[in-house]
Order: structure tokens, then C-alpha cells, then sequence
């Protein structure tokens, strides 16, 4: 057997077969960014296995590892996880964006998970540990403890106007909701009048 | 030099034998411990359905009550085995219904199963108490109708995990009212309606019934009615569950509480979380929870965990979160197998907060932590490290960084170190999976300290041959080899060829194995069955030096198969190689 040991020589290897991180596939130009970068950017990509840097950014390369070069198509097999588990984002329902005014991180709700409103507000109160639901009568309202800061839920809808969440009957809501953003109540304006777009700087 | 005991002794002392690696090592002791030990055991394993044949298997054991076996290589879970590759069981039902009559128990996974052979399973064994089909395919609920019908003895039929053709929701009727000793019914892989009253009625008149895992189209209204007519229900598995409003909520919540021995729970898919504390009356009971198809988030997971301080084993999708690993740290301190599955798995930035430090958080708060199947998009050596000395108890570690060929996140290294370090502390190691970035150097740090290991599943890792010769030739214990887009080549395979022989199987595909190695190593081992799995065209006219796209290499008694699809060819058998004529 030991003879046979000595065959074996560390070849160089065929290919440079490296990924960095999850750089997004049609930049031509190369750049060894750090993983955490790629987050920057908006799109979602679909994951790359970039074969040959030597090929400058094209992902067309002759690679044998894999040979259908799958740059932006799925490879085959991967991730190992068997076929029936392969969509689990609730495709069946409908998901959200929910921002907080100073808040650095964005969370989704899925509103067909709650049957009404009470339980949407409960939902935010576990989604944004620091707040805390104001019960003012039929008022909407969060609250940080700590300082004191209101918030009130807003929504943009089908026609891109923002409204006070609570308004409408609670399925049309669900259906006409894009987003949402928990405002400081500094901004809104109390009873009437929310149904103009412009008041609001709708930055995100 | 005669026997010192008589047969009938050695034979009640085999008796107390259970696992058949023992059984198999008893029977290698002499000839005449071949013959008796042959002649009682009743319970065989074939962990490779083409390492032997029926006739084999007939010849040697007479009076066999169970048979497990084994058909597809383990990759075909991941769609890399072309459909028609093998592995139907219809021969051995066959050849088996001819000797065996007193068949009690038939376990079969990743094989064919065809209506046909379900037919005569339900006809020609009439002691059949169990039947558990495991990730298998080919069979419609016309075979599930006929099982049903026929089988009089049977107390478990469990679907896990197959693919089945629903052309009826019928088939649960033709159980015969007169029959009442169910005690495992699994369903949960079929995805179209079954009839429910059939199932109330099954259920209803089935006394013993423990385990009872619903499909997802059986509607949370219905299953209070269920429970209720099964309290003493050990294992349970919801169907989809949700419902419009919380009219169902309270007789569901009194339902569960009445199931005092309820062990199990699985299913929900489909969660509204409002309806997830109709379980926390028996959260405390629970030692197996699986909330993978539970597409809700970490705040409503976390609660329900929370309550589950006997919990063992939990399987969760990773919107669980680093989190809700930190509650089930702090609050399933029995915990011993946890597995997190991926919610997204083909967008690189799916922006759930699952990173390496819940992993690290169970590994330092579940003290009994002995496996683990992670699915994350970030790793770092330290990360491995700490886990590694958390829990040198682990005996299966499965990680699976999303992205391949990732680098430790915070260092940019290779995680050499991290899985070196795994397989160096954790020494009872039997299973591994790796991924991530990883050199030569991560094999060699295998094939010196992974002498337990048993199964190890490697992607998109190492760069040369030196890689897999580390393992081949240090792993003392390998059994099953599986690897997939690495760049390891003939010189490895060639040398360790008989090392080959003392493992069940190894698979490698889209790596740099050669048509001219796989013919040489097919003509040099003639008790190894070189499969080569190939689909391209005008394979005859590849010139030798070009690698295969897959081969499949197994140890075998039988020799060649003949039930092989063209795309599949055993490579140096004939003298003059001869491809396989078609």
C-alpha cells in the first residue's frame, strides 16, 4: 500500500474553484469584498458559484467541478434539502414589510396569520420587544416605555397613499396593505387628514 | 475439534442478540456458528438492496419475521439519482412471499415500490403487522387500497416521506370495519384530501392507535373530533393548521389537554400563531416537537419551546432564529437532537437573524446534545471550536452553509480549523456533513481523528487527491462515503481500493473520476460494483481519460445487477469491457 502512496502528488488543482461570499454575478468588475458587503446591495440574487476568477468576471467558465456552470440558475441537489421543503416562505401568504422610525432593521408580518387587528398589534408588540401597546380607546398605539416615544401604525396601500392602520374592515385591509411603518407620533397628524401622501416623507 | 455446546444452547444465547452487527460477527466465528446462527435469526437488515439478491438472502435465513432494506444511495433525497436508476422491491417480494410466509414486518427505504408488489404484499403475507415505506416512490393509493384490505394483522402502516400517485381519497375504506389494531397510521406525505370520515371512523374503532400523523389537508376544525376520540394518543401530527377566526379554538385546547400521554406532536403547517397555545397544555409532556413546516415567527416559536422542558428532540425552520435558540437553551435542557432547516433556501440574503450563534448557544446550554443538522448562511472557525468543546458528545454533526465553498465569515480562512476541531474533540463522532470552504488539510485532520466516523457527506471542498486519500485511508470506520463537486480524482480511488471493500458504498459525482479508472477498478475488484451514472450521449465514444458524470461503487456478493436503465453501466466486468448493450 505504501508504494502506492507515493503516486499520489499534490497536483494543482484545475481550476481555481472559489467563491467570494455572495458577490453578485454581473459585476465585471472583481472585487474580494467581505461577505457581509454583498447585504448592501437590493436585489436579491440567486447564488453563484463563481468558477474561474481567471476568466475576469465571466460566468460562463469551463469548469468541469460544474459543468452547467449554474451562475444564476439553482445547482442541482443544493442546498441538500429534499424537494417538498424547498418553498416554505409561506407561499400561500401574504407578507409585509414593517418599519419603525429609528429602528435600523425591517421585519415582515404575515397578515393572513391574524384574524384582526388586536392580534396585528400583539404582533408588533413580540416583533419590537421595546414596545408596548397603548390601549386608548379605540386608538391604535404603540409605546417605548422608556422614553415615553408614541407610535402609531401606518400603511401604504393599493394606491400608494398612506392611512392610519385600523380604519377599514379588517380584510380589506389585508388585501389593500403594501407596507407598513410604526411613525413617532410626532410626525402624524391626529383624526383626519391622513390620506395624503405628501404629508409624509416616506424614506426608508 | 467438536462443538462444546449444543445448538440449541448457542441458539438461545444468539437470541439475546438484537443488532444485526452483532448477529454478523457471531456468524464469522466459525461454520458451525454460520449455520446456527443462520437458521434463528429472524430479523435481517440489507442495507443495500444490490449487495445481495433475494435468492441470497432466501438461501441463507429460512424463518425471517422482519426484513428491512435498503435501495437508493442517500443523494437521491437530493434529486441527483436519475429517475429509473433501481432499487424497485418488487423481486424481493416476490422470492420473499415464496419462503417466507410468517412475515411480520417489511421496512423499506428509498426503494420502488409498485402497486403490484404492494398487491402481493397484501396477499401473500397475512401476518403482516408492519409496513413502513421511507422515502419511497412508484406506488399509488390502488396499492394502499389493497394493503388495507388484505392485510387482517396489521397494527402499522407509516407513509414517511414517499412519493405517492393520490388517485383516490377512498383507499382508507377499504380497511374492513372489523378492524380494530391500528396502532400507526402515517399519512402526512400525501398532499391530497383523504376521506375524513373514513379516518374518524379508522380512528374511532382503533383502541390501540399511538401514533397518528394526519396530511396537511385534514382542517384544524376536525381535529379535536380526532382527539378526542384518541386520547391515549402518544404521537400526533396536525394537519394544516389554521382556520378562519377562533370559533375552533377552545374545543381544540380542551382536546389536547386530554391527551395525557402525547409525546409527539408535528404538522402544522399553515400556523396561525393565535391558535399555537392550544398545545401548551401538554408542551411539559413533549419530548419530540416538530415545528419545520411552522412558517411563523421567532417571538411565536420561542413561546411555545418555552414550554417544552422535557423536549428532546426539535426539528424548526430557521425563523426560529439565534433568538429562539437561546430559549431553547435555557428551557429544553433535555434537549439531544436538534435540526434547523433552511425557510429560503435559494436566495443568497434572506435577511432571517439564524446565524452560528444559536448553534453555539445549544451547544453551551443543552448539555445531552448529541446531533445536529444546521442549515445557516455564516460560519467561523471559533464558532466550530466552541461548539466542538461544548459538546464532545456529539455523534452526528451536519452543517450546511448555504452558499458553497463559504469562508469563515469573520476571517475570511477556510474552516479547517472549526471542522478539525469537531472531529478532533467530539470523538465519538459517527456522522459528519461539512460544507463551506475547506482545503486538503480539513481531511487530513479526518482521516487522523475521525476513527468512529461512520458516514461522511462532503460538497464543493478540497483540492486535490491527497484530500480524499486522507479519508479513505485514515477513516478506520467508514462505511458510507458520499461526495459531490470535489476535485478529487483516480490516483485516491485506485490506491484505497481495497479499502473500498470494507465499506457499504461510496458516491461520488461531478468530481474527476475517469471512465478508464472506474473500468480499471471494476476489473481489479471483482466483489466491488462499479456504477457508472452517466446520461450523456454517444457515451461509447468518451474517450477513457474524461471524467464520469456520477459513480456509484458498493460492495457486492451478487456481481452485476440486470435491472440497470441505459444510463448506467457496471464498469470491468467483461473481459473485453463491453459497455452495457442496449
Amino acid at each position: 500500500m505504501s508504494s502506492e502512496i507515493s503516486n499520489i502528488t499534490s497536483e494543482p488543482p484545475n481550476t481555481d474553484a472559489v467563491t467570494v461570499g455572495s458577490l453578485n454575478i454581473n459585476d465585471t468588475e472583481l472585487t474580494l469584498g467581505l461577505p457581509g458587503e454583498s447585504r448592501k446591495l437590493v436585489a436579491k440574487r440567486r447564488f453563484s458559484v463563481i468558477t474561474d476568477l481567471k476568466l475576469g468576471g465571466n460566468h460562463r467558465s469551463d469548469s468541469i467541478i460544474t459543468k452547467n456552470s449554474p451562475s444564476k440558475e439553482q445547482l442541482v441537489g443544493w442546498p441538500p434539502v429534499r424537494s417538498y421543503r424547498k418553498n416554505m416562505t409561506k407561499s400561500d401568504c401574504k407578507y409585509v414589510k414593517v418599519a419603525v422610525d429609528g429602528a435600523p432593521y425591517l421585519r415582515k408580518v404575515g397578515l393572513e396569520l391574524y384574524s384582526g387587528y388586536q392580534q396585528l398589534m400583539c404582533a408588533f408588540e413580540d416583533l419590537f420587544s421595546c414596545l408596548a401597546i397603548k390601549n386608548v380607546s379605540n386608538e391604535m398605539k404603540l409605546m417605548d416605555p422608556v422614553n415615553g416615544t408614541e407610535y402609531v401604525p401606518t400603511y401604504e396601500d393599493k394606491d400608494g397613499d398612506w392611512m392610519l392602520v385600523g380604519d377599514v374592515p379588517w380584510k380589506m385591509f389585508v388585501e389593500s396593505c403594501k407596507r407598513i411603518r410604526l411613525m413617532k407620533n410626532s410626525e402624524a397628524i391626529n383624526g383626519s387628514g391622513m390620506h395624503n401622501s405628501q404629508i409624509f416623507e416616506t424614506t426608508f | 475439534m467438536t462443538q462444546s455446546f449444543p445448538e440449541e444452547v448457542l441458539e438461545h444465547v444468539f437470541s439475546f442478540l438484537t443488532s444485526h452487527t452483532d448477529r454478523n460477527a457471531v456468524s464469522l466465528v466459525s461454520k458451525s456458528w454460520y449455520d446456527t446462527e443462520r437458521w434463528c435469526r429472524d430479523h435481517v437488515f440489507i442495507g443495500n438492496c444490490y449487495a445481495v439478491n433475494p435468492r441470497v438472502l432466501t438461501r441463507r435465513f429460512k424463518e425471517v419475521k422482519a426484513v428491512e432494506l435498503k435501495g437508493k444511495p442517500h443523494f437521491a433525497d437530493f434529486n441527483l439519482v436519475p429517475e429509473g436508476w433501481g432499487g424497485c422491491v418488487d423481486p424481493w417480494i416476490v422470492e420473499m412471499g415464496r419462503v417466507y410466509s410468517g412475515l411480520e414486518e417489511i421496512r423499506l427505504k428509498r426503494m420502488e415500490v409498485t402497486d403490484e408488489g404492494l398487491e402481493m404484499v397484501a396477499k401473500g403475507f397475512g401476518k403482516l403487522k408492519v409496513l413502513v415505506l421511507a422515502s419511497c416512490d412508484g406506488f399509488s393509493t390502488d396499492g394502499l387500497a389493497a394493503v388495507a384490505a388484505n392485510c387482517r394483522n396489521l397494527r402499522v402502516l407509516d407513509l414517511r416521506e414517499c412519493e405517492v400517485e393520490e388517485l383516490s381519497c377512498h383507499w382508507l375504506s377499504h380497511f374492513p370495519d372489523s378492524f380494530t389494531l391500528l396502532e400507526s397510521l402515517n399519512i402526512a406525505c400525501l398532499s391530497s384530501e383523504v376521506s375524513f370520515s373514513a379516518l374518524e371512523r379508522l380512528v374511532s374503532r382503533s383502541p390501540n392507535l399511538k401514533t397518528l400523523k394526519l396530511n396537511r389537508t385534514v382542517p384544524l376544525e376536525k381535529l379535536s373530533t380526532l382527539l378526542q376520540r384518541a386520547p391515549q394518543l402518544v404521537e400526533f401530527g396536525t394537519g394544516a393548521y389554521s382556520a378562519e377566526g377562533l370559533d375552533a379554538y377552545s374545543s381544540l385546547a380542551e382536546a389536547f389537554s386530554g391527551c395525557k400521554k402525547l409525546k409527539s406532536l408535528s404538522g402544522f403547517w399553515d400556523v396561525i400563531p393565535a391558535y399555537l397555545p392550544a398545545v401548551y397544555s401538554v408542551c411539559s409532556q413533549l419530548t419530540s416537537l416538530n415545528l419545520s413546516y411552522a412558517t411563523t415567527q421567532s417571538p411565536d416559536l420561542s413561546k411555545i419551546i418555552s414550554h417544552c422542558h422535557n423536549l428532546q428532540r426539535l426539528v424548526v425552520l430557521d425563523y426560529i432564529e439565534d433568538t429562539g435558540l437561546e430559549t431553547v437553551a435555557t428551557s429544553c435542557k433535555d434537549l439531544k437532537e436538534l435540526v434547523v432547516f433552511p425557510s429560503d433556501p435559494y436566495v443568497a440574503d434572506a435577511n432571517v437573524p439564524l446565524t452560528e450563534q444559536g448553534l453555539v448557544s445549544v451547544s453551551q446550554g443543552c448539555t445531552k446534545l448529541h446531533s445536529v443538522l444546521y442549515f445557516c448562511r455564516q460560519m467561523s472557525n471559533s464558532a466550530l471550536v466552541s461548539i466542538s468543546k461544548n459538546r464532545p458528545n456529539i455523534t452526528c454533526f451536519r452543517l450546511c452553509i448555504l452558499e458553497p465553498r463559504s469562508p469563515d465569515y469573520l476571517t475570511l480562512e477556510p474552516l479547517d480549523t472549526g471542522f478539525g476541531s469537531i472531529v478532533e474533540n467530539c470523538k465519538q463522532l459517527t456522522r459528519l456533513s461539512m460544507s463551506g470552504l475547506l482545503t486538503d488539510r480539513v481531511f487530513e485532520y479526518i482521516g487522523k481523528h475521525a476513527k468512529k466516523l461512520d458516514m461522511l457527506s462532503i460538497a464543493f471542498a478540497g483540492d486535490t487527491d491527497l484530500g480524499l486519500h486522507y479519508i479513505l485511508s485514515g477513516c478506520d470506520s467508514l462505511r458510507k462515503l458520499e461526495i459531490r463537486d470535489c476535485p478529487f480524482g483516480d490516483k485516491a480511488l485506485l490506491a484505497n481500493a481495497s479499502k473500498l471493500e470494507t465499506m457499504r458504498s461510496l458516491w461520488m459525482s461531478s468530481c474527476f473520476v475517469s471512465f478508464g479508472a472506474c473500468k480499471l477498478l471494476g476489473q481489479k475488484m471483482p466483489r466491488l460494483n462499479v456504477e457508472v451514472i452517466d446520461e450523456r450521449e454517444n457515451l461509447n465514444s468518451i474517450p477513457e481519460n474524461v471524467p464520469v458524470e456520477k459513480v456509484y461503487i458498493y460492495r457486492t456478493v451478487c456481481g452485476q445487477r440486470f435491472d440497470m436503465p441505459d444510463f448506467v453501466r457496471i464498469m470491468g466486468k467483461d473481459k473485453a469491457d463491453v459497455y452495457n448493450l442496449s
